[in-house]
């Protein structure tokens, strides 16, 4: 009864959202109040209406319904409780409702903290998110709704795969989700702009902190993502180019790019029509990925032909909604005036730079995951695009732009001094040269661009260091006024110097974890040891473990150093019986900022275990720098002429007295 | 030559990120000439698992993987070359099995779409910025404009 309750609340939230997407649309064009605030109204309905169905679907698994399908098809009764309730959004119907949730939850925020934004323009906003509400509420419904009941109820269910029975999973999706689908909020504004014919820098300033929320929740969700892969997968790998990792690096770079090219417009009134264009774009791939990944096309363009209704619903709403964009777009960009002068030699010369090499890096990264399908669709010939490509490709787009990140804040707005810049960077400059000159004598076996690869990671660092101590005038002012400018500057100077820092420390991560790892597979027996890292780990023997819906063998390994003993892990196999599917639990020890990482592979003939045990060199400043640039997110988000927003026009009680009348 | 040379350097450049410690490899299948198995390596990363979806055979604990990972051995051993052992094996198995696609006119888009949108957005940005500069000509002031920032000026003073 209560999932019928839930399945109702979903046609509901249907029928709320088509109001939504007209009438608060025709008030604006008509100027009439009462029909503009229908939108908020109708955005919270739409809300709470999701959610109680969503919260259905929820209680539905808690208790082990297995008159669902959906239920059935994912979830088990031994279960423990938490992958219960991850298990809801771990299935395509569940996470469509779940991205479907969080859409609707932007749309009542807009409605709520959007109180300061003109009316017409929230209004248009609402309905434009309301459009895509209706889009994918209808795709729930028609294709992939999670409510369908079966006759026959089983005893059991089939119990969820086995890999995304991890605390991981809980996290992962939605994050990446808040961050997806948070930049439709960007998608509508630009719309919405694009309906009214009105696009300021006041607009660039209410569309920035929804950009900087989708980003940063974003960049949580890949980089969560990224650590999840490594520790579950047992590869010990963090990144692998996979068509559904990129599925979500595609909306971050281009959300990147339009978090610093609305900075531009902001501040500049410049770059207009190509921050409009970005916003569109980075929606777009959020748009993309979402096909991408629901639809199956991944796992093969054949299986995507033979049960194509889920994927070619997504791919119209995937060509009406970026179509209808580009129309709108293409109808009215000519209308809008570009403003705001500037040398090349500038901040916006330098953002401008940034958002050059970003856009390549997307599109790169958008060929290489489309081609293969493209190539195999149109000519029937299969073709690879994996990790050597995209090394090949990207990697050459990213080392100008890290290059070129600590010199953007110290150029002036409207015409920049390079080589003031680079005089205030000497020290960075300096003392990462003699970083790599140090990394490249200590590790002469290794490659020097390894070594170039630390020492730009380190420049990134330590020029965004650079340009605080700059503007706070530390070294250069009595220390008591450097401390009290240090105190005044704006939230959002520290923002950017954290992002930036975090982007090096991400790189010197990257680097040293694919270059100075190190790898040792043995053929082992309980008492045999492996050297690791200037570590010694000892094979202890392997017990049986019986979980709640899996068995394990569990392997103990004693670490020591030098004769005495640091630490134990486990690293365990477990096999879940309900999918028939093994995992690997990998036994990971974090010693400063490298990561011993042992996995268990096979059973030999002759009764050894072949036991893989990798040091994994400075691997968590990998993750530590994504947590730097969320820091840098929220304090940017956190800065004052964000939080205060922009100033309102005092038409409002004239706009009264007109509703009244 | 030219296109050789590039790629070389771009290799270069990549290079960082493309070694990568590897999952599936059993110890009995490795060799014993350290710079053998090391050439081994990077060539299995450049290799597809056939079953597998998008992992190297570097990664794959798939058999079809290990089979593959023998035969690239076997053949370094016989002798080849890193280009040689590729080729053998992309004539047993297509084209498909490398997870670098060939320059070829059917990839052209593929490799073509990152230099040409790096060009074209470095063209609109030259072209932009010369937009730009055509309208910043200052307009002329006109005499009565002029001896208006005098008095002003004056008056400042």
């Amino acid at each position: 009864m209560i999932t019928e309750l839930g399945h109702y609340a979903l046609i509901l939230a249907l029928a709320t959202a088509l109001v939504q997407s007209l009438v608060p649309l025709i008030g604006a064009q008509r100027g009439d109040a009462g029909m503009m605030a229908v939108g908020p109204m109708a955005a919270n309905i739409s809300f709470v209406l999701v959610a109680f169905s969503f919260l259905t679907l929820t209680y539905a698994y808690v208790i082990s319904d297995f008159s669902l399908l959906n239920v059935v098809e994912n979830s088990h009764s031994m279960k423990p409780m938490i992958y219960k309730i991850t298990g809801v959004w771990g299935n395509h119907e569940g996470s469509m409702l779940l991205w479907v949730l969080i859409l609707v939850i932007f749309s009542t925020l807009v409605a709520t903290f959007g109180r300061n934004l003109p009316d017409t323009l929230r209004a248009n906003v609402l309905s434009v998110q309301a459009w895509i509400t209706v889009a994918f509420l209808l795709f729930i419904l028609l294709t992939s709704n999670p409510f369908i009941r079966l006759s026959n109820a089983p005893a059991e269910g089939n119990d969820l795969n086995p890999i995304l029975q991890d605390l991981g999973l809980a996290i992962h999706p939605p994050l990446l989700y808040l961050g997806y689908v948070g930049f439709s909020i960007s998608f509508s504004f630009a719309a919405a702009a694009l309906i009214e014919g009105r696009l300021d820098a006041a607009w660039a300033r209410w569309v920035r902190p929804w950009t900087l929320v989708a980003w940063t929740f974003l960049t949580a969700g890949i980089a969560m993502g990224s650590y999840w892969a490594y520790y579950e997968l047992g590869w010990g790998g963090w990144w692998f180019w996979d068509p559904v990792e990129n599925a979500s690096f595609m909306p971050w770079l281009a959300g990147t790019a339009l978090l610093h090219s609305a900075l531009v417009m902001e501040k500049r009134e410049a770059l207009k029509v190509w921050t409009v264009l970005l916003s569109i774009l980075t929606f777009s791939f959020s748009l993309l990925g979402t096909f991408l990944v629901r639809s199956g096309v991944l796992t093969s363009v054949h299986a995507f032909a033979t049960d194509p209704t889920r994927g070619v619903f997504i791919l119209g709403i995937l060509a009406l909604f970026i179509g209808g964009a580009f129309t709108l777009f293409g109808l009215r960009a000519g209308a809008l005036r570009t403003g705001g002068l500037f040398a090349p030699i500038s901040r916006e010369g330098a953002l401008v730079l940034n958002n050059l090499f970003l856009t390549t890096a997307t599109a790169t990264v958008f060929v290489g995951t489309l081609y293969p399908l493209l190539l195999e669709a149109t000519t029937g010939t299969k073709i690879s695009v994996g990790a050597p490509f995209f090394n090949l490709t990207f990697g050459p787009l990213m080392i100008p732009l890290m290059i070129a990140v600590p010199f953007g804040p110290l150029l002036a707005w409207k015409r920049g001094d390079l080589m003031g810049a680079t005089q205030r960077l000497y020290a960075a400059i300096g003392i990462s040269l003699v970083v790599g000159l140090v990394i490249m004598a200590l590790t002469s076996d290794e490659p020097v661009l390894a070594a170039a690869g630390m020492a730009l990671g380190v420049f990134v660092i330590l020029g965004a260091l650079t340009d605080i101590v700059q503007r706070a005038g530390i070294g250069r002012l009595p220390a008591s006024t450097a401390w009290a400018r240090f105190k005044g500057l704006p939230r959002s100077a520290f923002g950017t110097a954290f992002a930036h820092a975090g982007l090096g420390v991400t790189m010197i991560g990257v680097v040293a974890a694919s270059v100075y790892s190190t790898e040792h597979v043995s053929a082992m027996r309980a008492g045999d040891t492996v050297d690791a890292g200037g570590y010694t780990v000892r094979f202890d023997g392997i017990t049986d473990v019986q979980g709640p819906n899996y068995t394990a063998k569990s392997a103990a390994f004693i670490v020591s150093k030098g004769g005495a003993e640091v630490a134990r892990v486990a690293s365990a196999k477990r096999f879940y019986p309900a999918r028939q599917m093994p995992t690997t639990e990998a036994g990971i020890l974090t010693f400063g900022a490298s990561q011993l990482y042992i996995a268990l592979g096979d059973f030999q003939s002759n009764g050894t275990l072949v036991v893989r045990v990798w040091w994994k060199s400075w691997v968590t400043f990998i993750w530590y720098g994504t947590v730097l640039m969320m820091i840098g997110g929220a304090l940017s988000l956190s800065d004052r002429r964000l939080r205060i927003g922009a100033p309102r026009k005092a038409a409002r009680p004239a706009k009264q007295a007109e509703a009244v009348a | 030559m030219r296109r050789f040379c590039l790629i070389l350097a771009l290799s270069l450049l990549a290079g960082l990120s493309l070694v990568r410690p590897g999952f599936a490899v059993n110890p009995d299948e490795v060799l014993a000439d350290p710079a053998l198995e090391t050439r081994a390596r990077e060539i299995s990363l450049e290799l597809r698992c056939l079953v597998c979806q998008n992992q190297s055979i570097d990664d794959s604990n798939a058999d079809l993987a290990r089979d593959l990972r023998l035969l690239v051995r076997e053949r370094l051993k016989e002798g080849d070359s890193n280009e040689q052992v590729l080729d053998y094996v992309v004539s047993r198995y297509g084209e498909f099995v490398l997870l670098k696609p060939r320059f070829s006119v059917r990839t052209v888009l593929l490799w073509g779409t990152p230099v040409a949108i790096l060009m074209i957005g470095i063209v609109a940005i030259v072209l932009g910025a010369r937009g730009r500069r055509g309208r910043r000509a200052p307009p002329v002031l006109s005499a009565d404009e002029q001896a208006e920032i005098e008095r002003l000026m004056k008056r400042g003073e």
